[in-house]
């Protein structure tokens, strides 16, 4: 194990993945010369040279489909997106081609494509620069959505996602970059797509939790423990597709759960989790499952608006206690 | 540079079979035997043809919604291309994909899209690919001229001329863009013209004239194999019926289609060869009767086929082998 920052862990995995195969390649706004916007991608032009560390204009829509068309016939592009907020100029190629080309051509064509980079709730960006991108994409039958907390799952979730030959959305955040954590070195380390891990062990709530929010959630998890409230943590790390087991299996355990998402609430991954639970564990429920999400506004500007925006530890305490039954402590 | 005997009655062979496919496509739909949402390129098949016929079988072609012709022209099997117009489990798509989005691998057919412009920004993709591999191949692709008004054309084009990607970017100007007249709505007159902003060749060619079609395409795809970068070629040519199969064209003059009658592809090239005594009538019996044939055999085959097993509406959404290459 080696401890690196969780910027170094996705360069790690790119620069592994990059010796492993020639056919992976990295594409995007400023990815070579200047070495990515958040410099995830330092070093790789260095190392691999100009075709396969591809600058592009400012061309989202573009270099997306480039993306796609490559790998439909036998490249394995990763495709930086410098924020995830600028993917939605692009959705139209990832939803319609990149999701669909599989399906529609029946197993014909295969897009084996990575878009990555930053999203969710940044510092001080605004609206248009810090959301919670993955609702747009879960949602959409054919594609992959991952979204690591920690190093160690930012190297390990990218590589399996290198690996897969289907399009994965990979969305990391401005807020971990510099996040450190336990890496293993191995090159074929690899957490496969679609499994859950439960990042602390507890008996009296199930709380389901990604990316800033678990980090945050953690931090309730010790506060509330001498309380006597034993709370268990579930990592979803793949939105899509969900590994729903894990946290029904938590939540059979707990009798409780609480999701906490950072992006707006309304039809938000909460809603999903909590269906689900609902539906497939209703009776092993003592207390309905409760959502804590962003408001239903975009992102304020303003620090203090800004914090009211996403749920604050206060919050999820709250949701915590009320299913618990303790309200107030 | 001109196209031998052989070329030429293959291009007229090829130009009946996308004519006499679509008129038929057009009989079955308005006999409730064929469902969807048909778009066909009668009128427009010496582009489809011309071009395809100046390309490798290895080289690649993206279309558009009005794609049949592009498929058959590249070499698709009427078989599988009439069972996927039907929906049934042998199309070439598994049922799965249908008129305005067809794909076929085993002609590196790598779709239509349902989506106008997207093969655009598809092709210079396609084109890095080929010159990583090295391989000399080229892509070609085909769009219309209310396509050429969406952002990913131009996006498409600058991106395929800043990186010299083999790309050939083809598009077929019949005036209209369902029923927005093209005069209407595309600046500067030309779309040719739009090559000359990014630094590359630009070439208006008669679309109803297979032989100047070929040749455009081939001077493309000769630069485009020596590594010279992408080309765009506007042919000008007519759709002689709606836009879509149903479409009561109230928006254009009945003169506008005996125009393109009058300028009729197929005819002209018929009228060529018997020029040059490459064909006679007897002849040209044949080769229908044959292509007829074909289409009856596809027609047949598409009817008695089944439909896709309940089970297979899940299938093919992700790649299977997740951890192969
Ligand atoms: C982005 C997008 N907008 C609208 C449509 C609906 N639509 C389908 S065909 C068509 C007209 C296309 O005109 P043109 O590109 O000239 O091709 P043509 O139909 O003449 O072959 C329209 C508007 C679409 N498929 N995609």
């Amino acid at each position: 194990m080696a401890v690196l920052t969780y910027r170094e862990a996705l360069n790690l995995a790119l620069r592994e993945e990059m010796r492993r195969d020639p056919r992976v390649f990295v594409i995007g706004e400023e990815v070579g010369l200047y070495e990515g916007a958040y410099k995830v991608t330092q070093g790789l032009l260095k190392e691999f040279g100009a075709q396969r560390v591809v600058d592009t204009p400012i061309a989202e829509s573009g270099f997306t489909g480039v993306g796609i068309g490559a790998a439909m016939v036998g490249l394995r592009p990763v495709v930086e997106m410098m924020t995830f907020n600028f993917a939605l100029v692009a959705v139209d190629q990832i939803v319609n081609t990149a999701a669909k080309i599989h399906y529609m051509s029946g197993g014909q064509y295969r897009v084996p494509l990575v878009i990555r980079g930053p999203g969710g709730p940044a510092a001080q960006l605004g609206a248009q620069h810090s959301q919670s991108m993955e609702s747009y994409f879960y949602h959409v039958p054919g594609l992959k959505v991952v979204r690591p907390t920690t190093p160690m799952d930012a190297k390990g979730l990218l590589k399996a996602a290198i690996r897969d030959d289907n399009p994965v959305i990979f969305i990391e955040s401005e807020t971990l970059y510099n996040v450190k954590g336990e890496v293993p070195e191995d090159p074929e380390f690899l957490i496969p797509l679609g499994r859950a891990i439960v990042r602390r062990e507890g008996t009296d709530v199930t709380l389901v939790a990604y990316m800033g929010m678990m980090y945050r959630a953690m931090e309730v998890a010790e506060e509330l423990a001498p309380e006597g409230i034993s709370i268990e943590l579930v990592d979803p790390r793949t939105l899509r597709p969900m590994d729903a087991e894990t946290i029904i299996g938590s939540v059979r355990k707990t009798h409780r759960a609480v999701v906490v998402e950072a992006g707006a609430g309304f039809a938000g991954m909460g809603s999903e989790i909590a269906s689900f639970i609902t539906e497939r564990a209703f009776d092993d429920l003592d207390a309905p499952v409760e959502r804590v999400t962003g408001a239903n506004a975009p992102m304020p500007y303003a620090r203090n608006l800004e914090r009211l925006k996403t749920p604050s530890k206060e919050k999820i305490a709250a949701a915590v206690r009320r299913v618990c039954g303790t309200n107030g402590g | 540079m001109a196209p031998g005997p052989d070329l030429l009655l293959q291009m007229y062979a090829g130009m009946l079979r996308v004519r006499l496919f679509e008129e038929r496509v057009r009989e079955l739909f308005a006999n409730g035997r064929l469902p969807g949402f048909l778009h066909t390129s009668i009128g427009q098949e010496a582009c489809a043809v011309g071009a395809c016929a100046a390309l490798r079988a290895d080289d690649y072609v993206l279309s558009t919604h009005r794609g049949h012709g592009h498929l058959i022209a590249k070499g698709g099997a009427l078989r599988g291309l009439m069972a996927e117009l039907y929906g049934k489990a042998n199309g070439v798509c598994h049922g799965k994909g249908g008129s305005m989005h067809l794909a076929d691998a085993s002609v590196n057919y790598l779709g239509a899209n349902g989506v106008l412009a997207a093969g655009c920004v598809l092709a210079p993709g396609v084109g890095l690919s080929i010159k990583r591999r090295g391989s000399a191949q080229v892509v070609v692709t085909f769009f219309g001229d209310g396509a050429a008004n969406r952002g990913p054309f131009h996006e498409g084009v600058n991106l395929a001329a800043v990186w010299t990607l083999p790309v050939v970017f083809f598009c077929e100007n019949n005036r209209w863009a369902s029923s927005t007249a093209s005069s209407l709505s595309a600046a500067g007159g030309s779309i040719a013209a739009r090559a000359a902003g990014y630094g590359i060749p630009g070439e208006t060619v008669d679309g109803n004239d297979v032989l100047a079609v070929w040749e455009a395409t081939t001077r493309a795809v000769l630069r485009a194999r020596r590594g010279e970068g992408p080309s765009l070629i506007e042919a000008r040519t007519i759709r002689w019926v709606g836009h879509f199969e149903g479409d009561a064209q109230a928006y254009r003059t009945k003169a506008e289609v005996e125009e393109g009658r009058r300028t009729d592809p197929l005819a002209r090239l018929g009228r060529l060869l018997e020029a040059r005594q490459l064909l006679d009538a007897a002849h040209a019996g044949r080769i229908r009767a044959g292509v007829v044939a074909e289409i009856d055999d596809a027609v047949a085959h598409a009817e008695t086929s089944p439909l896709p097993a309940p089970q297979d509406a899940l299938a093919d959404l992700f790649a299977s082998y997740p951890w192969s290459r």
